[in-house]
């Protein structure tokens, strides 16, 4: 007696990896991603994948135009462009992903706080917020800098970093507060206080779970802009100063002389600036509309 | 409505204090005030003294409260003191450069609504074409492009083909218009780039959403041209968001002023800005501070006026 076995196959879709699955479905974002990944390792192997040392003075080669020495040409004190540049993706990266993860942890936490207590708290940290809102972003953070001074940790300035996270708290905190007003309604959150939960438990436990998908795309989309307030405010002469590499500052200082006579010393740093907010950008969005396509920033 | 906008005009005053006493402090905090920063710059010995004269001439001797207390007293009568570097008032001082910045930002505006609107529709119309994409890319880039170092390619651009310098000063609107516009159009559009590219993003989002709404399928549905459908149904209620969003970008603007007009060599505020704080001049940047934010809520306020307005759906209580 032969038993016929016929094989039934099932269609199970598969499951594929988070990062397999945006990648194929947001292709844009995913080449945001790969510009960032790479100017993350460029800039935290900066001493092995740099030519030159950022630092080194060569008087002899003042100005020089791009050649197979210098890739990108040669600044007033004759030091490499790519090199600076290189160095420059470790200011600008760890700066702005540091100043993003400060303001808006701090905007998420005030968000959801002022949300969940509501009432007159609710009302006095939107009234405080307002304030902060209405200093114009750089004003603000050129408000903070010259308050603070310098507090140099590790060759990063911190105070600078606290500069620029400071203007992103009000507007983390508003998006956030929108967010977890709606989750307070929610009948989990009455069965938890009935269940005799504390404010803290509450909050960490079940408020905060729910809002991370808009927290972190503001918290990718504020890198960018945090990127682009370090520049700025390092060529007032206000951020990251002399002799770090930062994007910012080689547009700045000898460059405001010189870029007629030399415009590689301005062209590819602003390129490197740009470059790196767009990837941001792309990635930033994407995941937004991989995330959750309703919050608007 | 009424009510609404009364009590919005009463919330501002609150915020408005709010600011001050945090200009106030933030200015009180830093380290140095102005009399040493200009005894110092001047690297004599200084005596105590004088020093302490010079304090008494600028009020800075009185307590905190009292100096606050007179710079509130004085606002209420129309007074905001005199620039304590210059020794001008600083009504006089702002005036004489508030014109060039706020022409500025109006061309930057001008120009990003005029770039948002068309650019913005099409891309909509034309989703997922190789139109939109472009589109969409050039308004990405603009989110990317630092003003300031927009504005030096610009300058290079124009200096190696038409051998054209930033000019020393600037030429006021009403004395020769065409130079006026010729100047100052650089530096607009390097400011505006951004602006653009905001008000394009939003005004491509928000027709996709209104091309789905019932009153366009019925618009097509009676036989209206679909010209008219896009003119008259579609653009009209999606400019509502561009607005909110060219009044939310007000600060971006400023924050583009501050650094290109130091490209540009403009003698605007945000120049002026920068060299206050750097002087510890505390009229000066207090004056400017206050003007910015009360600018910044007026017209996040006028923002949500015109909502009422342009969309007889929302009613203030």
């Amino acid at each position: 007696m032969s038993t016929a076995t016929t094989a039934i196959t099932y269609k199970v879709p598969k499951r594929r990896h988070p990062v397999i699955q945006f990648t194929m479905t947001q292709p844009l974002g995913a080449a945001g991603l790969v510009v960032i990944v790479i100017m993350a390792i460029a800039g935290f192997f900066a001493h092995i994948v740099a030519p030159h040392d950022p630092l080194d003075l060569d008087f002899g080669a003042m100005l020089a135009p791009p050649s197979w020495e210098h890739w990108m040409g040669t600044d007033a004190f004759g030091r490499d462009v790519f090199s600076r540049i290189i160095y420059g993706a470790r200011t600008a990266l760890a700066v702005g992903f540091l100043a993003s993860l400060a303001g808006s942890g701090l905007g998420a936490v005030i968000g959801v706080a002022s949300a969940y207590f509501g009432g007159r708290i609710d009302m006095l940290i939107q009234r405080f917020m307002d304030i902060l809102l209405a200093f114009p972003i750089i004003v603000l953070a050129l408000a903070v800098v010259a308050v603070l001074g310098k507090w140099p940790v590790g060759g990063l300035d911190v105070n600078l970093i606290i500069a620029i996270a400071i203007p992103m708290v009000p507007k983390v905190a508003r998006v956030v507060r929108s967010s977890a007003l709606a989750i307070r309604e929610m009948p989990y959150i009455d069965a938890a206080r009935a269940a005799g939960y504390g404010h803290m438990r509450i909050i960490f436990r079940h408020i905060t779970p729910n809002v991370v998908a808009p927290f972190l795309i503001m918290f990718t989309a504020f890198i960018a802009q945090a990127i682009l307030l370090e520049a700025s405010l390092s060529f007032l002469g206000l951020g990251v100063t002399e002799p770090t590499a930062a994007w910012g500052l080689m547009l700045s200082g000898a460059s405001q002389e010189f870029y007629v006579q030399a415009p590689w010393m301005i062209i590819f740093p602003g390129l490197a600036i740009s470059l790196a907010v767009f990837a941001f950008n792309l990635f930033g969005d994407s995941l937004r509309d991989w995330l959750d396509p309703k919050i608007k920033l | 409505m009424l009510r609404y906008t009364i009590h919005r005009i009463l919330l501002m005053i609150p915020t408005l204090l709010g600011v001050a006493v945090l200009v106030f402090v933030l200015l009180r905090l830093m380290p140095g005030d102005i009399v040493e920063l200009r005894f110092l710059a001047e690297g004599g010995q200084v005596s105590p003294e004088v020093i302490a004269a010079e304090r008494t001439r600028l009020g800075l001797d009185k307590p905190m409260w009292r100096q606050f207390g007179d710079w509130m007293t004085g606002i209420f009568v129309g007074d905001f003191g005199i620039s304590m570097w210059t020794g001008r008032p600083v009504v006089d001082e702002i005036a004489s450069r508030l014109e060039l910045s706020m022409q500025v930002a109006l061309m930057a505006t001008v120009f990003a609504i005029v770039l948002a609107i068309p650019l913005g529709t099409l891309s909509a119309l034309y989703k997922d074409s190789w139109i939109d994409q472009v589109i969409r890319l050039f308004a990405i880039a603009g989110l990317a492009v630092p003003s300031f170092w927009l504005g030096m390619v610009i300058i290079l651009v124009l200096l190696l083909n038409f051998n054209w310098i930033p000019p020393l000063t600037y030429t006021p609107i009403y004395e020769d218009p065409w130079t006026n516009l010729s100047q100052l159009i650089w530096p607009a559009i390097a400011v505006g780039y951004r602006y653009s590219a905001v008000a394009t993003r939003m005004m491509r989002s928000t027709i996709l959403d209104v091309l789905q709404e019932d009153y366009i399928r019925t618009a097509r549905a009676k036989g209206v041209f679909e010209r008219l459908v896009v003119a008259r149904h579609a653009m009209r209620n999606a400019m509502l968001p561009v607005v909110t969003v060219i009044g939310l970008e007000f600060a971006f603007l400023i924050g583009g002023l501050v650094v290109t007009e130091q490209v540009f060599n403009l003698n605007g505020i945000g120049k002026l800005f920068v060299e206050t704080v750097t002087r510890a001049d505390y009229t000066m940047v207090q004056a400017l501070v206050m003007l910015v934010a009360t600018f910044f809520i007026l017209v996040n306020f006028v923002v949500d006026l015109l909502y009422a307005a342009l969309d007889p759906r929302i009613r203030y209580r």
